[in-house]
């Protein structure tokens, strides 16, 4: 059984699925048939990647399942895959995340539907390609080859700005990446191979990391994102479709981070040990300027928008303390803000389709109308806050229990965040669901759909599973991040 | 046994949930009650069985979280204390919830109604049972949720859902506090398992900690933080904003949640968390400094307030500051003894005033009552039991514990705690002032309601009615009955080593050997208050409108709360909403966006503009370029 090449299949299962939808007959507007083919596709995707975890060995902190592929006709550059508990988790969020995207869109109609589904599927290829790829070069094109798909749900399906947004986010992501670029060159140059698993017994001499840690930095930083490089995060939320947001929110910001735990931290213990201090920075700066921010915001995409930041803000704390707790904490908030927040976006489009806008001044007592969808809005918006029993409690404390072991100033600053999560959150709920039901959303009465009740309650399912029982995301991981914790200086933890 | 009478109410909130509106609401009412009396009656089996044999355990349920050295399960503690607790909130809450079908009698959202309560009834005893502090911190913020929904479950009401969110935000700064405390805990100990953190204090008691750059007694600054988590839960002065406002909510809610029961999870925490508490003097006298701070500050701004929920909270908030004290002077036992009595008188007034309420046709302004003691009688008896139990007339519950918080409190060799006493002393005489100033104006002195109202009068039903029965009993003998589990010989025995017990003989010996003058001070305050109010608002009304000119400015203090809630406003909230505003529009789009990708995309325009200017496509433009460029290369050439 352990033969079958689980990753690779991955790969290939979307690109396949991709055919029968592009194939698929236009039977009617809504496309029924292209949207069952890329569901099908997807669902089956997701199958296939749960036999990962069950044939996954905890205890190894070696990648696993790995597959190489001779490319270029070179023995150094190698088109290899392989997963550890690092990317065993993200692996599966992605696959989790497009079929509900898809299922989303079922009673939608969206203009040129054939291409949209098609972007989702392509996007699942490359999503699952650069979380499972452990060659550089092989990295990097999955990396870059996300951007091209988003760029074009962002500018084709996007709002009135779309144009602006989808550039904007395009540049700023490509020109982070390019000195990425110039690190793998470098690597290749000076070492002779981009396979990860051999670079990772490397020790680099410590100028050499700086500049290493910087240009991965910068395309990372840009990714997750940090602030200040994080403007281009509102727009193209604002202007990407709800299922583009979802997939913005809930796996390419996870890219940064992983790639801060892949690369930085595990190839340049030397260099993030020196940057520690400024990485803290723009984190805490992240986690306090992005959510007063977020509280005066007017727009519901743009108020996630900004919580994200804030909430990835935890994330890169977590990675660079460089504990079991912050690391663990950080892989949990991923997960957990990728359910959260592809959730909360999820239920704005909800609204969006329904009555077209996401200002929040034209709502207010909406739960008269639609009291399902406030239920799930109000767990999720708890799952924002971190409170207790939800994933969201689990990634925020454990980062920040590390923090405080490292620095407790900056524990005490990033702790703010939790009450202003609490304020932005619990006053966008005040705004659009409590008090007397306003004018406007008296124009629809329709409460939540078939497959919008069913994303939902997985969602919910979800949040609250890692929530009680985080271990299984921690589990898989810790093998691998004892390997890299065992890098630097022993903590007393 | 003990696992089931903490997941009843789970069961009860499940039930209302999913059988809402696919049976008859009846049923479902049968159902829950009958489930809750068996939580209470189990609890109670639980109480004697503990009180008897002492068996302290730990029911494991399943692990939760293990990370490297971090280790934590879900399970549930089974010791005094929390057998004590357990009680408590199951039989309060059996009571608020049979009061509360009876109240909410019209609601259509009855059943949710009940749902909640029993959501918070189980958060509430995952509060009390915890054996760890990560799952405390889950029934500490379950019990936060689930009042923001109560408070506002009549959520077309604007003022509801503010008052909701401003409960849960400055419950959320307290947590802020109180998650540092955490942390630190599990910086120091290693663990935040209680029993192993008890067994490790004595070793920790010299540590220092640096924290923010300055090095820190650590269980001081643990015990520090900590309260500061109490504090925003329990409403002590600077968090307690939340209360009054919080009245907003149905009445039961207020009886059951603002109380009884969540309010006193503050105090609950630090007597578990006694054996760090005792071993820092600081903290001590921190907590008794704001706990006599906020039952002054309450007491006094109970006395000019006219909504006569708002009038209880405050005597909450006051209430709440005296257990503080009695923390502060090491009297932990003493504090946990208020905190059963004030629960049973408590929610006694609450729901009393939620009857008077219900009479009066949603009246809450007091100055709009009279002359009820005859319309309602059984609802008057009621709340003079409650006022009687809460001033602490001679043998009525708090008579016992809050007289036996100022002895102690006279007997403390703190320096600060004889200034703490008068303060309790003053204390006792404007708590007996505002109560019968209640009483006076609710059902004594001539109708000032409408004819509508007045039409309208009527007892409540016997659903409201009874379970009051049940908790004036409790308001009139809980004193007398539970005194020597909590103070003297017999304590020792029941308490064994869950709480920290300093009482050795001399002290309870001493208690009993103070001169009458002392032991009758607080029944002469009792007196003198009863009498002021009735010269102010009854027989000398003139008294009262000479006072309001005289002492004109410090009533409009008292009347506006002291203006802590402007203070915030004008401090917190409006300059936390502009540098918000301005770091958006000034830092992201000003600065950053236009030096960033917008400037960089003018800057390659300018660029293009500048280099296409170049291309002017004449000949002798091109002609003249070459030539210089020409001349410059070739001197370059001959220079080198």
């Amino acid at each position: 059984m352990l033969n079958i090449p689980i990753l690779p299949l991955l790969i290939i299962v979307p690109v396949v699925g991709l055919i029968f939808v592009l194939l698929s007959v236009e039977e009617d507007e809504n496309y029924i048939q292209a949207k069952k083919s890329a569901l099908w596709t997807s669902v089956i995707n997701f199958l296939i990647s749960l036999y990962i975890p069950f044939n996954f060995d905890k205890d190894v902190p070696h990648f696993q399942f790995v597959n190489s592929f001779s490319w270029l006709n070179s023995d150094n550059l190698k088109f290899s895959l392989g997963i550890d508990g690092i990317s065993l988790p993200f692996i599966l969020l992605s696959t989790l995340l497009i079929p509900l995207c898809i299922y989303s869109t079922w009673n939608i109609k969206t203009k040129r539907c054939k291409s949209y589904l098609s972007a989702f599927l392509i996007l699942e290829t490359f999503l699952v390609g650069a979380f499972s790829a452990i060659d550089l070069f092989s990295f990097y094109i999955f990396f870059e080859s996300i951007l091209i798909p988003m760029y074009l749900i962002i500018g084709i399906w996007g709002g009135d700005r779309r144009v602006y947004s989808a550039y904007k986010f395009f540049l700023y992501t490509f020109l982070g990446s390019v000195l990425m670029l110039v690190a793998i060159i470098f690597l290749y140059q000076e070492f002779g191979t981009t396979d990860i698993p051999s670079i990772l017994n490397l020790s680099l001499p410590f100028y050499i990391q700086i500049w290493l840690w910087l240009a991965f930095f910068s395309s990372f930083a840009v990714k997750i994102p940090m602030w200040p490089f994080h403007t281009w995060l509102p727009d193209a939320h604002v202007e990407a479709p709800t299922e583009g947001s979802v997939i913005l929110a809930g796996i390419l910001l996870k890219l940064g981070g992983y790639g801060f735990i892949r690369f930085n931290l595990s190839m340049l213990p030397d260099a993030s040990i020196f940057f520690t201090p400024f990485v803290f920075g723009l984190s805490l700066i992240a986690i306090v300027y992005t959510s007063l921010v977020a509280i005066v915001q007017n727009d519901m995409k743009k108020l996630i928008a900004y919580s994200s930041v804030a909430h990835m803000g935890f994330v890169t704390l977590g990675i660079f303390s460089a504990t079991i707790q912050g690391l663990h904490g950080a892989i949990v908030q991923m997960i957990s803000h990728g359910l959260i927040s592809a959730a909360l976006f999820f239920c704005i489009g909800s609204i969006y389709n329904r009555y077209e806008t996401k200002e929040i001044a034209n709502f207010g007592g909406l739960n008269s109308i639609m009291p399902k969808l406030a239920i799930f809005f109000l767990i999720f918006s708890l799952g924002a806050i971190g409170f207790p029993g939800t994933s969201g409690f689990i990634g925020e404390f454990l980062t920040l229990l590390a923090v405080f072991s490292h620095n407790t100033f900056v524990a005490l600053i990033s702790a703010l965040g939790v009450i202003f999560a609490a304020a932005y959150m619990l006053n966008l709920y005040k705004k659009v669901f409590l008090g007397q039901p306003s004018k406007f959303i008296q124009k629809v009465k329709l409460d939540l759909r078939l497959n919008e009740m069913i994303i939902y309650s997985l969602l919910v399912f979800f949040i609250i599973l890692f929530g009680i029982k985080p271990n299984y995301i921690i589990d898989f991981s810790t093998s691998s991040l004892d390997r890299i914790i065992s890098l630097y200086p022993i903590s007393i933890l | 046994m003990f696992s089931l009478s903490v997941f009843i109410p789970l069961i009860c909130y499940f039930f209302c949930i999913f059988f809402n509106k696919r049976i008859a609401e009846i049923k479902i009412e049968i159902v829950i009650s009958a489930l809750m009396i068996l939580a209470s009656l189990i609890s109670i089996y639980v109480f004697f069985s503990v009180s008897e044999f002492n068996p302290e355990s730990q029911i494991i349920i399943g692990n939760w979280l293990s990370s490297g050295s971090f280790l934590i399960d879900w399970s549930l503690n089974f010791n005094s204390l929390s057998v004590l607790m357990v009680l408590v909130v199951n039989v309060v809450s059996t009571i608020v919830h049979i009061y509360s079908i009876g109240y909410m009698h019209n609601d259509p959202k009855k059943i949710i109604f009940l749902g909640y309560l029993g959501l918070f009834t189980f958060f509430m005893l995952i509060l009390v049972t915890s054996s760890n502090l990560i799952q405390l911190f889950l029934g500490w913020e379950g019990v936060g949720l689930t009042s923001y929904l109560l408070i506002g479950f009549w959520n077309f009401k604007d003022v509801a859902n503010k008052a909701a969110l401003k409960a849960f935000v400055v419950n959320r700064i307290g947590d802020f506090g109180f998650l540092l405390g955490i942390f630190a805990i599990f910086f120091i100990f290693g663990t935040v398992n209680f029993n192993e953190i008890f067994i490790l204090v004595e070793s920790q008691e010299d540590t220092f900690f640096k924290f923010l750059g300055f090095n820190f007694h650590a269980l001081t600054l643990i015990s520090v933080l900590l309260f500061i988590g109490c504090m925003g839960k329990s409403a002590q002065f600077g968090l307690h904003t939340w209360l009054p406002d919080a009245m907003e909510g149905p009445t039961p809610v207020s009886a059951l949640i603002h109380a009884a029961t969540m309010v006193t999870a503050g105090v609950f925490l630090l007597v578990l968390m006694s054996p760090i508490i005792e071993q820092s003097e600081f903290a001590q006298k921190l907590i008794m400094i704001i706990g006599a701070l906020t039952s002054l500050f309450a007491a006094s701004v109970a006395i000019t307030q006219d909504d006569i929920k708002r009038i209880i909270a405050y005597s909450t908030c006051s209430q709440l500051g005296y257990m503080f004290v009695a923390i502060g002077c090491s009297a932990y036992g003493v504090a946990m003894f208020h905190l059963v009595t004030h629960a049973f008188f408590k929610a006694l007034l609450f729901l009393g005033a939620g009857s008077v309420i219900h009479a009066m046709s949603d009246e809450q302004n007091i100055k709009k009552m009279g002359a009820l003691y005859n319309k309602i009688p059984v609802t008057y008896m009621l709340m003079l039991i409650g006022t009687f139990s809460l001033v602490g007339l001679p043998f009525f519950s708090a008579y016992y514990s809050k007289d036996l918080i100022l002895e102690i409190l006279y007997l403390d060799d703190f320096d600060i705690s004889i200034y703490v006493y008068i303060i309790g002393i003053i204390v006792v005489f404007f708590t007996s002032f505002y109560s019968f100033r209640l009483l006076i104006y609710v059902f004594h002195g001539e109708s000032k309601s409408d004819e509508r109202v007045a039409a309208h009068i009527h007892e409540s039903p016997g659903i409201m009615i009874y379970p009051l029965l049940i908790l004036s009993f409790f308001s009139i003998f809980s004193g007398l009955l539970f005194k020597n589990y909590f103070f003297g010989f017999e304590s020792l025995s029941f308490w064994g080593n869950t709480i920290y017990n300093i009482f050795e003989s001399d002290i309870s010996y001493a208690v009993n050997e103070l001169p009458l003058s002392i032991k009758k001070l607080p029944f002469m305050m009792i007196i003198l208050g009863f009498l002021a109010s009735l010269a102010v608002c009854r027989y000398l009304t003139k008294l009262n409108l000479y006072l309001k000119h005289k002492l004109g400015f410090l009533y409009t203090f008292l009347k506006n709360k002291w203006y802590v809630d402007e203070f915030y406003d004008f401090f917190v909230i409006k300059p936390t909403k502009f540098i918000g505003y301005g770091f958006w529009k000034s830092i992201d789009k000003e600065l950053i966006d236009n030096i960033g990708p917008n400037g960089v995309s003018k800057l390659i325009k300018k660029f293009g503009i500048f280099v296409s200017s170049l291309q002017t496509g004449y000949l002798y433009h091109y002609a003249l370029t070459i030539i210089i460029g020409l001349t410059i290369f070739i001197s370059i050439y001959f220079y080198n």
